[in-house]
């Protein structure tokens, strides 16, 4: 067992009204990598994230960050949620939003401060967006938004960075931006999991992948993992948790169908 | 009280007619607002009737049904106009504006009122009977008007129907094939009016919310069609009123109102609880036997998996502590796939840990064979 | 001196219409931001079943056993509402018109058969009468104090001291619940506290405005707010600006044509309300016609 692993993920398993997200999976997410997690829709990837981070409860498994539980950890992992999880309506600014990433720090009641303000500003100047600060949400543009959400993420100065498909939805400017302040924080040692939709770019952004439908399919070094049949089994024609009726090509069923032909 | 005395009784014949109709037209319309997401909008008309109420009597000057009917329509339709508006034209939510609205509606009512009675307090009287409803001095004339209404809006519907359906399922669509949608989606939002005008009297203005959405939810667990659940729900609500109805003439001074509401979510839980394939008990059941079936695969094959590690220093810290996985080791260890000993080494409820018998081995070893991934030690 | 203050009927009232419009408010706003609205419309009927039900066990009409009385209705017509919602076989705006009526109509029924002859005044719980409530008054400290004023005054002090402390937590429990669970502060615990704390303030809001009326204050103002600004802590200020304004407005219209007080006192804050959807610097429709005006005309130019 990898004792450096920033993640190491033990027999979980999550399931949503009755039927596995995830099976069984067993990881360790070696620590100052960027990994991405990909897999075809329905896969479990988001719930991995959630399930890492206590928002959605397992069936059964442990996870730990650097030997210690999530809420030991908290402090030093950041989480930048889908854009669509939140009211883009909402009276707030982009600085106010930046600021929220503090929360944690403040602790409760204790109010944000000149100090968290200036940081939030630098990490607003992280991004490129620090002539935003005093805009309301509502008028930002998709990558705009997302900027806003990874300068929260940012803020924290974690160690360890959760993102769940910060692409999407994004143009390319913003793309190549983010990968860009990505790479410089796992340069400076950070460990960066992100989910990712997109297999054209997997190859060039990341140094680590975790494929993954419901099962793990592979984990461990880019090129190591992604290859033609690791794609194959991954999204070899069929979407997770499919039942026995719809179940196209029986050699490569994915490994729900095969349980529920097991009974 | 024999039945033929009740059954000829002048009063129990108006409000079990009264209370029938109401059940047809908002089980009928109320399909259509709970589909839309509209729930609540019946809730918000019948508040906004208020001041139409009050404005049709001015007018009158005397309590006439006619006139407090049209009164009761033109509010309670500016008022859905009005939440329309708010939501297009500004960022305000759907939830917001429909609160407004039936707030500050039912104020400008509760103003007029105590104007009419020239004091400075609503008092009694007049108001109770909007906010409770009077079903017991509902007169034939009463039933009359609500007849008319309820098939006028009957009558709407049926001419309609297919352009209600689409506009209802997907708007999107409807408008490219060149119907009218907005003026539908306009329609099918003002007329709720009607019900709400016909449901006044009998069930007052508070539990009007309650006659729109139970018969259209209960519906919703039996049927599949649009058609069929327009139906279902038109019953649902006539049993609703006349059950409603009988028990407060039986009841003697049990208000008609809360009694056929009462009736009307009795059925709701009922049909939430036994419609066939729908019904929570069958899917309690299923779900139950899913569960298990799924915890006691996932059991067998993680024991089997550390077997393999060799892991003794993880016996069994990652299945979770609850009593639903207790509960499962028992059942595994009665069918003879698990034993569980004392770990002497360790203290407390880790104590206590489980092994895989033979047959529990093979039946894990069968688990692990449907999988054609290799597991990634 | 504080004795004439108390006795001044006319200060009195518009107090306590003052106290009901920034404690209901102050709740409100986090309900309209979070979509919710409609649960204090639920709350606010269901709460009779409350009324009745405290009411039979201690008979107590008011006071602070009808609060704590109140905010357990308050829980309970959610717990429902949301239980129901979980079944997946209706969305929650149907769930919420499922239970509040129910729960209403026993309210009603237990009124019918236990308390036919005693006076819970079923209208005035609906309706409220803010005319009179200086004259029920309760002792304290030596003075003669309107129930009312006693019952706002501890709701309105909760209501501060909640929105207060936790107002960083608040918005972001809002704002993004996800993160708010992951940061470790407790959203739904925080959501059930503002409802019970919102039930409360029903209760106590209902001797002087009643139950619809407490509605209009809880959503009306915060609604005319969010169409102002884009700041939650300008939106709390402005709802208790337009809700004190339209106290004391409301008092002297509702005078001036001998009409109900707190009805005119809730239709003031709906006049609030168009004014802000109307004539809003950045978010009302004559500037919105503006800026696209201006826009087009750039365009062109």
């Amino acid at each position: 067992m990898d004792t450096n692993a920033a993640v190491k993920v033990k027999h979980l398993t999550v399931s949503y009204h009755n039927k596995p997200v995830l099976w069984d999976v067993n990881v360790d997410i070696p620590a100052g990598v960027m990994a991405g997690i990909v897999g075809p829709n329905g896969a479990g990837k988001s719930t991995l994230i959630k399930s890492l981070l206590g928002l959605v409860p397992p069936l059964s498994g442990s996870v730990s960050f650097h030997g210690q539980t999530y809420k030991a950890q908290r402090k030093r992992i950041g989480y930048v949620p889908q854009r669509s999880s939140v009211d883009w309506d909402f009276p707030t600014t982009v600085l106010d939003v930046v600021m929220m990433g503090l929360y944690g720090r403040l602790g409760w009641i204790k109010r944000p401060g000149r100090k968290e303000r200036h940081e939030s500003l630098e990490a607003l100047d992280m991004v490129g967006m620090h002539d935003f600060a005093g805009r309301q949400i509502s008028q930002l543009s998709g990558g705009q938004q997302q900027r806003v959400f990874l300068a929260r993420a940012l803020v924290q100065q974690a160690d360890i960075y959760f993102l769940d498909e910060p692409m999407a939805g994004v143009d390319a400017t913003t793309e190549r931006a983010i990968i860009d302040i990505l790479c410089r924080l796992r340069d400076a040692g950070k460990t960066l999991i992100v989910v990712h939709h997109d297999l054209q770019t997997v190859q060039s952004y990341f140094d680590w992948l975790l494929m993954l439908n419901v099962q793990v399919i592979g984990a461990g070094p880019v090129n190591e993992i992604f290859t033609g049949e690791n794609l194959k089994r991954a999204y070899g024609g069929q979407i997770a948790l499919l039942n026995e009726d719809n179940v196209l090509n029986t050699n490569n069923a994915p490994a729900f169908t095969a349980l529920e032909r097991a009974e | 009280m024999s039945w033929l005395t009740i059954l000829g009784d002048y009063t129990f014949q108006n409000v079990v007619m009264g209370a029938a109709f109401l059940g047809i037209i908002s089980g009928a319309l109320g399909s259509f607002a709970v589909l839309r997401g509209q729930s609540l909008l019946g809730d918000a008309i019948s508040h906004a009737a208020l001041p139409g109420v009050c404005l049709g009597f001015i007018v009158a000057g005397s309590r006439n049904m006619g006139s407090i009917i049209i009164g009761a329509a033109i509010t309670g339709g500016l008022a859905a106009l009005l939440m329309l508006a708010l939501t297009r034209m500004s960022r305000l939510k759907t939830d917001a504006a429909l609160g407004s609205c039936l707030s500050i509606f039912f104020a400008i009512g509760v103003v007029l009122l105590t104007y009419i009675q020239g004091t400075e307090n609503a008092s009694q009287g007049g108001l109770d009977a909007f906010l409770f409803g009077q079903a017991a001095a509902t007169l034939r004339s009463d039933v009359w008007i609500m007849g008319g209404i309820t098939f006028v809006a009957l009558a709407i519907l049926a001419a309609l129907w297919k352009q209600a359906k689409l506009v209802t399922f997907d708007a999107e669509f409807a408008r490219t094939l060149g119907m009218p949608v907005t003026l539908i989606e306009v329609l099918l939002t003002t007329m709720i009016t009607l019900a709400v005008v016909v449901g006044l009297q009998m069930v007052g203005v508070v539990l009007m919310a309650a006659m729109i959405v139970a018969p259209a939810v209960a519906a919703r667990q039996w049927s599949r069609h649009l058609g069929g659940m327009v139906m279902i729900a038109a019953l649902v609500g006539v049993i609703s009123g006349i059950s409603g109805a009988t028990l407060s003439t039986l009841g003697r001074g049990l208000a008609t109102g809360p009694l056929i509401i009462l009736s009307a979510s009795a059925i709701v839980l009922v049909s939430l609880a036994i419609a066939p394939g729908r019904g929570i008990l069958w899917e309690v059941l299923r779900l139950a036997r899913q569960r298990w079936s799924l915890q006691k695969r996932q059991i067998l094959y993680v024991l089997y998996q550390t077997r393999l590690e060799q892991d003794e220093s993880e016996r069994s810290p990652w299945l979770s502590r609850s009593a639903l996985t207790a509960f499962a080791l028992y059942r595994l260890k009665r069918q003879g796939l698990l034993t569980s000993f004392r770990n002497a080494a360790a203290l407390g409820k880790s104590a206590r840990q489980w092994r895989l018998t033979p047959s529990g081995v093979r039946q894990a070893q069968q688990i692990t064979a449907t999988f054609n991934i290799p597991q990634h030690g | 001196m504080l004795e004439a203050f108390f006795n001044n009927a006319e200060l009195q009232i518009m107090l306590v219409g003052a106290m009901v419009g920034t404690a209901s408010s102050l709740v409100g706003t986090f309900l309209v931001l979070r979509g919710n609205s409609m649960l204090s419309d639920a709350i606010s009927h269901s709460i009779v079943f409350g009324i009745v039900v405290v009411w039979l066990l201690t008979h107590h009409q008011s006071g602070p056993v009808q609060l704590i009385g109140a905010a357990l209705t308050g829980l309970l017509t959610v717990f429902l509402t949301e239980l129901l919602a979980s079944t997946r076989r209706m969305k929650q705006d149907a769930a919420i018109g499922l239970v509040f009526p129910a729960l209403f109509s026993i309210g009603v029924l237990l009124l019918n058969v236990y308390a036919n002859d005693v006076h819970i005044d079923t209208h005035t719980v609906l309706l409220g009468e803010i005319g009179f409530v200086w004259l029920d008054t309760v002792e304290v400290l030596g003075y003669h104090v309107p129930q009312a004023v006693v019952s706002m005054t501890i709701m309105l002090t909760l209501n501060l001291i909640f929105v207060g402390a936790f107002f960083k937590e608040l918005k972001l429990s809002t704002f993004d619940p996800a993160l708010a669970k992951a940061l470790g502060f407790a959203p739904g615990v925080l959501f059930y506290a503002l409802l019970m704390l919102t039930s409360s303030t029903a209760v106590a809001a209902f001797d002087a405005v009643g139950a619809v009326l407490f509605i209009a204050f809880a959503i009306v103002p915060p609604a005319a707010a969010y169409l102002l600004t884009d700041r939650v802590w300008l939106m709390l200020a402005l709802g208790t600006l337009i809700s004190t304004a339209a106290s004391v407005s409301g008092y002297y219209i509702a005078v001036q044509w001998d009409v109900s007080i707190g009805g005119m006192m809730a239709v003031m804050t709906g006049v609030f309300l168009l004014l802000a959807f109307i004539a809003g610097p950045r978010y009302g429709i004559i500037s919105q016609r503006l800026r696209r005006h201006r826009a087009r005309g750039l365009a062109a130019g």
